[in-house]
C-alpha cells in the first residue's frame, strides 16, 4: 500500500497557453501525489483556470505536456480522461435534467458499466447530500444545490484525480462548509486539485499550495511552508500618543511600518525578527500608551506582496 | 456510447418547447397540404379514369407532401441544431462531453444521430396519412418507400449542415442563420448551377453544385427513381459536413 500512497497522480511539465500574442499561463509545472490536495491561489486572471483546462484536455497546450496516473493525455486523451473528474468554473449542468438523471448520464458517458452505475449515483448523491433532491429538476435548484451536483458529478465515477475550479464560489457560509467537507473526505481517496482566490481556504483544506501570479507559479510549499509566512508578520499596534512614523521605522526587525488611522501602526516585520518586544519597551519607556497589539489578518494580497519581494531580491 | 448522446440529445430536445412547437408547426402544415391535394385529387377523379395510365393517388397526394417536408426541413433544422452545439458552447456545458472520455467525433455522430432521430420521427408521423388512404384505397409502395428513404437522406443532409452551423459560432441564433443560409444557397445551387453548368459541358463543377444540393438530388425519389447516384451524392454531403464540423470543435479545443 505504501508503494500507493506515494504514487504520482498528475505530472505535468512546463505548461504553457498563448492566446494570440497575450501568454495567459507560462512555463507551469505541477505534481500530485495520491491522496493530497493541492491548492492553486491566485488572483483573477492569474491563470488557474487555463491550466485547469489544460490539465483536463480541455485546451491544448501551446507548450509542455501532461501526464495523467502515467497516461500522457495529449497522446491518448480518452484514457486519459476517463481518470478526472472537471468541476468548471461554471458547473456544465443540464437544467432540463432531474439531478439523478443528470449523475446517472455522466456515469454513463464515463462508461460505468450497468452493475455498479446505480450503486456509484447512490453514492455521489450521498456523499454531496443530494439525495432529498435527486428527483428534482436541476434548474429549479438554488446556486448552493447546482455547486454541489457539480461536484457530484465529478466525482460519481471514481476518478483518481478531482479538479474543482472555484468550488466555493458564491455559496453561503454554511454551504462553504460543507463543500469543504465533501473535498476534505474527497482528499482521502483521490487527489484533488482546486483553485481559490481565498486563502483560508486552502489553509483550511489543501495539503499543499502552488501560487500563480500572471501565469507563472511564484511559490509551491506545503501549508506550513505558507503559514510561516504569515503568523507574526505583521502586527497592529494601537498607541494613544504615537510617535512619529520615522521613530517607529527605526526600530531594529521592523521592516515597514505604515499608519493606519490616526492611532494605529502596521509594523511587517522582516524575516525570522520578531521586534515586538522591542516596541513594547519603547512604548513604555516613552509613555505612547500602547493599549493594543493584534496580529493582523494576513491576506493573500500580503503573501503576495512578500513572496513578489523576496523574488526580486534573490 | 454514441447512442447515450444521441440520446441525451433527443431527451433534450423534446424537454425544451421549441422542438414541440416545430413538430406541431410541420405536422399543421403537412396535415393542411395533404387535406388539399386530397381534396383536389376528389375533384379530378373522375376525369382521371378517360386519361390512358393516369398518375395514382401516391403521386399525386403523396409525394406533394414529401416536398412540402423538404422545405419545411429547411427552416426547422437549423433552428433545432442551434441547441446541439452553439447553445450548449454559450451555456458551458459543452466541458462536459469535452472532458468526459469520449472523442470528437464520438460526440458529433451522437448528436447527429439525435437530430436525425427527431427527422425519422416527423418523417414517420407524416408517413402516418398516406397510409390512412389504405382505408379507401390502394397506394404505390415502391414509390411511398423511395419517398420516405430520399426525404430521411434529404433530412440528414439537411441535419449534418445545421450541425455544422451550430459549431461555427457560440450565438445559438446566428448559428441557426448561418445553417438557414448554407441551406438556401445549396436549393440555389442545385436549382440554377447544376443543370446550366452541365449544359455547358462542365461537368466537375456541375458535379459539384450536384452534390452540394440535397433538394436536387431529392428530385428523383419523389419521380419514385431510385438512382444510386443521387443517394451516394447525398451521402458526401452528409459525410464532408460531419468530418467539418470533427475538426471545427477540435480546432475550438487547440485555440480556445
Amino acid at each position: 500500500m505504501n508503494s500507493q500512497a506515494d504514487e504520482i497522480t498528475v505530472s505535468a511539465q512546463g505548461l504553457s497557453r498563448k492566446f494570440g500574442a497575450h501568454t495567459a499561463v507560462g512555463d507551469v509545472s505541477v505534481v500530485l501525489k495520491r491522496g493530497e490536495i493541492l491548492g492553486f491561489l491566485g488572483p483573477n486572471g492569474a491563470g488557474k483556470t487555463t491550466t485547469m483546462q489544460m490539465l483536463t484536455g480541455n485546451l491544448a497546450p501551446s507548450t509542455g505536456g501532461v501526464e495523467i496516473c502515467g497516461v500522457d493525455l495529449l497522446a491518448d486523451p480518452t484514457a486519459a480522461k476517463a481518470r478526472i473528474g472537471y468541476l468548471p468554473e461554471t458547473p456544465p449542468l443540464y437544467r432540463e435534467l432531474t439531478v439523478r438523471e443528470y449523475v446517472d448520464l455522466v456515469a454513463r458517458l464515463h462508461k460505468m458499466p450497468k452493475a455498479t452505475r446505480s450503486a456509484a449515483v447512490d453514492d455521489a448523491l450521498k456523499r454531496c447530500g443530494l439525495v432529498e433532491v435527486a428527483k428534482k429538476l436541476i434548474g429549479t435548484l438554488s446556486k448552493g444545490y447546482q455547486q454541489r451536483v457539480g461536484i457530484a458529478q465529478a466525482i460519481v465515477h471514481q476518478p483518481d484525480i478531482v479538479i474543482l475550479d472555484e468550488p466555493t464560489v458564491g455559496l453561503d457560509p454554511n454551504q462553504i462548509r460543507e463543500i469543504r467537507n465533501v473535498i476534505r473526505e474527497l482528499g482521502r481517496a483521490h487527489s484533488v486539485i482546486l483553485s481559490t482566490h481565498i486563502l483560508p481556504e486552502v489553509e483550511s483544506v489543501c495539503d499543499r499550495v502552488q501560487i500563480l501570479h500572471h501565469g507563472e507559479t511564484v511559490f509551491t510549499d506545503t501549508i506550513d511552508g505558507l503559514r510561516k509566512f504569515q503568523s507574526g508578520r505583521t502586527v497592529l499596534f494601537g498607541l494613544r500618543r504615537p510617535p512619529p512614523i520615522s521613530e517607529m521605522n527605526s526600530v531594529s526587525g521592523v521592516f515597514r511600518a505604515e499608519t493606519e488611522g490616526d492611532n494605529l501602526f502596521r509594523v511587517t516585520f522582516a524575516d525570522n525578527i520578531d521586534p515586538t518586544d522591542e516596541i513594547v519597551r519603547r512604548a513604555v519607556d516613552k509613555s505612547w500608551g500602547l493599549y493594543q497589539i493584534t496580529p493582523a489578518q494576513t491576506s493573500l494580497e500580503d503573501v503576495f506582496v512578500h513572496i513578489t519581494r523576496r523574488e526580486e531580491n534573490a | 456510447m454514441i447512442f447515450t448522446i444521441a440520446g441525451k440529445e433527443l431527451k433534450s430536445l423534446f424537454a425544451s418547447p421549441l422542438a414541440w412547437v416545430i413538430l406541431t408547426f410541420l405536422q399543421i402544415m403537412l396535415a393542411f397540404g395533404f387535406l388539399k391535394r386530397l381534396d383536389e385529387f376528389m375533384q379530378i377523379q373522375p376525369q382521371l379514369v378517360q386519361v390512358p395510365n393516369p398518375p395514382g393517388i401516391t403521386e399525386l397526394v403523396a409525394a406533394p407532401v414529401f416536398a412540402t417536408m423538404a422545405i419545411l426541413f429547411l427552416f426547422s433544422l437549423p433552428l433545432l441544431a442551434m441547441r446541439l452545439i452553439a447553445e450548449e458552447r454559450r451555456n458551458q456545458t459543452m466541458v462536459l462531453l469535452m472532458s468526459a472520455p469520449l472523442s470528437m467525433t464520438q460526440i458529433v455522430i451522437g448528436k447527429f444521430l439525435g437530430l436525425l432521430a427527431f427527422v425519422l420521427i416527423v418523417v414517420g408521423l407524416a408517413t402516418l396519412m398516406p397510409l390512412s388512404l389504405l382505408l379507401g384505397g390502394r397506394l404505390d409502395f415502391g414509390l411511398l418507400a423511395s419517398l420516405v428513404l430520399g426525404i430521411v437522406l434529404l433530412g440528414a443532409c439537411f441535419a449534418a449542415v445545421s450541425l455544422y452551423a451550430s459549431s461555427v459560432t457560440a450565438q445559438p441564433f446566428v448559428a441557426a442563420i448561418i445553417g438557414f443560409g448554407l441551406l438556401l444557397g445549396m436549393l440555389l445551387a442545385g436549382e440554377t448551377a447544376a443543370d446550366g453548368l452541365r449544359g455547358r459541358g462542365w461537368t466537375i463543377p456541375a458535379e459539384l453544385a450536384q452534390v452540394l444540393s440535397p433538394l436536387k438530388n431529392f428530385e428523383s425519389f419523389g419521380k419514385g427513381l431510385l438512382d444510386s447516384y443521387n443517394v451516394v451524392c447525398m451521402l458526401l454531403l452528409l459525410a464532408v459536413f460531419l468530418v467539418l464540423t470533427i475538426r471545427r470543435l477540435d480546432a475550438v479545443r487547440l485555440r480556445g
